[in-house]
């Protein structure tokens, strides 16, 4: 589904991925782990597409499309979804508004008739049961004034209604107490099926034991360079990032 | 032959065409010297600093309309809130229109300045209200008091609630090469009621037309008067609004102020406080492009204890748009407890676009709240991407944190009809049609 090759990315001049080489197939879930500043939640935005960063070399290829000349929208249509670190708070803008724009313009992308309204709400109401979520949240603006875990909530709840392809959890545990993580990771297996594929991005390894990788790998100095099955993460629990630094030093 | 002079000498014509008792014959009177001696301003006068009216004075108006032929309701019913029931006061190039208009004085005056400044049942209101809020030492209202001769004239009694909006429509046909306008609005709400009114300008052609409104708005004691300017004209056509509200005690007036077209508008709205536990709201949604520019000057006079004002004004603007805001508030001695907040917000989402933004306070009270912020800044980079990243494209994600930030003015529209409304003339100004109602 996914191939990414020889990726190098910069921004501002400074080179930050310096050569990534991953697989993605349908049907996987694969774990970057790595220490601060390794490159992780960059890899995350250069694959959805975001401006700032300049793609030297490489590619990023979607069902062999390669998408690197694509739009972050374009990139969204084709079923690329990100849940942010960091979700923008955007006053002014409910959930449900922009969950039908979003829904609807990804439609209008692919040629669809915008979906009928009660279609909308009954998905709206399915989604929003599966992550637990308060129908009162659904006309709040968008992630104003939310906490870290109904931010973190609310960006599966869009992952939900949209249905990627390739869905990037960038930390989605970063700041989950331990019911929000649960929940979160719940929404994240029920959504998981054979057609599509989920790459979690997490420093810990405490996300890992909710939702179990098939693979894991190591990014560090912007590349990849230690990859395994899931007892790799329990490896790196235990022992830290130093012994991943040196051998990639030597 | 300049404009001024212009105006000058058809100043006499005008005052033997109509029959008027004398005190209105002697302000304005009055108020044609005080223009004589002052002239239009000029950006040498400190209020119109950022505004330049030079270009629009120079076209050659008519200062009196021909005829039109009459309008079709069905030509212009879009610029109606035709989803409702209101009463209607409309005039086509200055001059009453019967037919497209529904007035009444079942319980309530809702009628014409021309009949109330010539028949003698209106005596002691006029002569209680015309001309005694706005300024006469204001050239432009001076001017507009001079030719005062028709508009709406609105009166609700004691403890009526006026049970439909009232639309004030003003349409420009283009009869003339170049026509300007000047319609004098008196509003009266006595003790207790309650009334809505929405007003509009509308050229109905590229011709160009120059409006110098003037509206009085008294709100006496526990009266609530909420008025919606709706400016979305055609791109030569301008309007000089000066709007003058007199409160009293317990009183509640909201301004809401659109402006998304026409040339050049300048809004000077007026609030004067006389009275304890006055309540005054001024908002207004700028969104304009090209070279259009908009101007609001407002002032906000707190003169007696225990009041409060809003102001909340975001303005977008595009191309080479220019956008002014002046906010004045003042705070006098004895006005303590005072509650006033002042907010202006703009996004600037061209180079070559300008806002000039300047909060006036003049506090001489000591016991009060006063805050106020204006800020000038660009769409969030970040943000942008977080709706691109959803399958939102560029246009419509923009349109989408525009429409965003201009959100919560929108919000204390108390007609719905209208909210969606303003909404459909944002979506589009803004060029598009985002999968729901704005």
């Amino acid at each position: 589904m996914l191939k990414i090759e020889d990726l190098h990315a910069s921004v501002e001049d400074k080179s930050i991925l310096r050569g990534i080489n991953l697989e993605v197939k349908a049907g996987e879930v694969h774990a970057i782990m790595g220490p601060n500043g390794s490159g992780k939640s960059t890899l995350a935005s250069v694959i959805a597409g975001k401006e700032d960063y300049e793609v030297e070399k490489g590619d990023i290829i979607l069902d062999d499309e390669n998408i690197n000349e694509l739009e972050a929208d374009e990139r969204a249509h084709k079923g690329v979804f990100l849940s942010f670190q960091y979700p923008v708070e955007i006053p002014g803008v409910t959930v449900t508004n922009f969950m039908k724009t979003a829904i609807n313009e990804t439609r209008k992308a692919k040629g669809l008739e915008e979906m009928p309204a009660n279609e909308m709400l009954k998905m709206i109401r399915e989604k929003s049961e599966l992550l637990e979520i308060d129908r009162k949240f659904l006309s709040r603006s968008l992630n104003e004034g939310f906490s870290g875990g109904e931010k973190k909530r609310n960006e599966i709840f869009q992952m939900a209604m949209l249905e990627p392809k390739l869905a990037i959890l960038d930390e989605t545990d970063s700041g989950l107490d331990i019911d929000a993580l649960r929940i979160v990771a719940n929404g994240v297996n029920k959504l998981k099926s054979k057609d599509n594929a989920t790459i979690v991005i997490t420093h810990y390894q405490r996300l890992l034991d909710y939702i179990v990788p098939d693979y894991v790998h190591v990014l560090y100095n912007g590349r990849i360079v230690k990859s395994g099955g899931k007892e790799l993460a329990l490896e790196l629990e235990a022992k830290g990032y130093d012994w991943i630094k040196e051998e990639a030093n030597a | 032959m300049e404009l001024k002079e212009k105006l000058l000498s058809s100043f006499l014509a005008f005052e033997n065409q109509v029959d008027v008792e004398a005190y209105v014959h002697d302000v304005r009177t009055e108020a044609i010297k005080h223009f004589e001696n002052h002239g239009f301003p000029s950006k040498k006068d400190e209020a119109w600093k950022y505004t330049s009216l030079n270009k629009i004075l120079k076209e050659d108006y008519s200062v009196f309309a021909k005829d039109a032929e009459a309008l079709e309701y069905k030509d212009v019913k879009k610029y109606f809130i035709h989803d409702i029931d209101s009463y209607k006061i409309v005039f086509v190039d200055g001059k009453y229109s019967s037919h497209l208009s529904e007035t009444t004085h079942d319980g309530m005056d809702v009628c014409l300045m021309s009949a109330a400044l010539t028949k003698p049942k209106y005596h002691v209101l006029i002569k209680n209200y015309f001309n005694q809020v706005a300024a006469k030492d204001e050239s432009l209202a001076s001017l507009n008091t001079a030719f005062s001769r028709e508009g709406a004239f609105i009166h609700i009694p004691k403890s009526k609630l006026a049970q439909k909006p009232i639309q004030i429509i003003h349409f420009y046909t283009g009869n003339e090469a170049a026509l300007m306008l000047q319609p004098r609005n008196l509003i009266i709400a006595d003790e207790n009621s309650h009334v809505q009114i929405i007003e509009r300008h509308q050229s109905l052609t590229s011709n160009a037309v120059l409006t110098n409104s003037v509206t009085e708005i008294f709100a006496n004691k526990r009266a609530i008067v909420d008025y919606y300017k709706v400016q979305n004209d055609e791109q030569n056509a301008s309007l000089i609004d000066n709007t003058y509200i007199n409160q009293k005690q317990q009183s509640n007036v909201s301004v809401h102020t659109f402006s998304f077209g026409g040339k050049l508008t300048r809004n000077n709205l007026n609030f004067y406080q006389n009275g304890e536990r006055i309540d005054s709201t001024l908002k207004g949604v700028t969104i304009i492009g090209d070279k259009q520019h908009v101007d609001h000057n407002t002032l906000v006079h707190h003169i007696e204890p225990n009041c409060e004002s809003h102001q909340d004004y975001k303005g977008i603007f595009g191309d080479s748009a220019t956008g002014v805001f002046n906010g004045k508030v003042v705070v006098e001695k004895e006005a303590q407890k005072t509650n006033a907040f002042q907010a202006n917000n703009n996004l600037l989402v061209n180079d070559k676009a300008t806002i000039n933004t300047k909060p006036q306070l003049e506090i001489f009270a000591d016991d009060v709240k006063c805050s106020h912020g204006c800020t000038i800044g660009q769409l969030d980079e970040s943000a942008l991407f977080y709706l691109r990243s959803r399958g939102i494209p560029e246009k419509e994600a923009r349109a989408l944190l525009m429409y965003a930030f201009a959100n919560n003015v929108l919000e204390s529209v108390k007609i719905p009809e209208l909210k969606k409304r303003i909404n459909g003339l944002i979506a589009d100004k803004l060029g598009v049609n985002i999968g729901f109602d704005l």
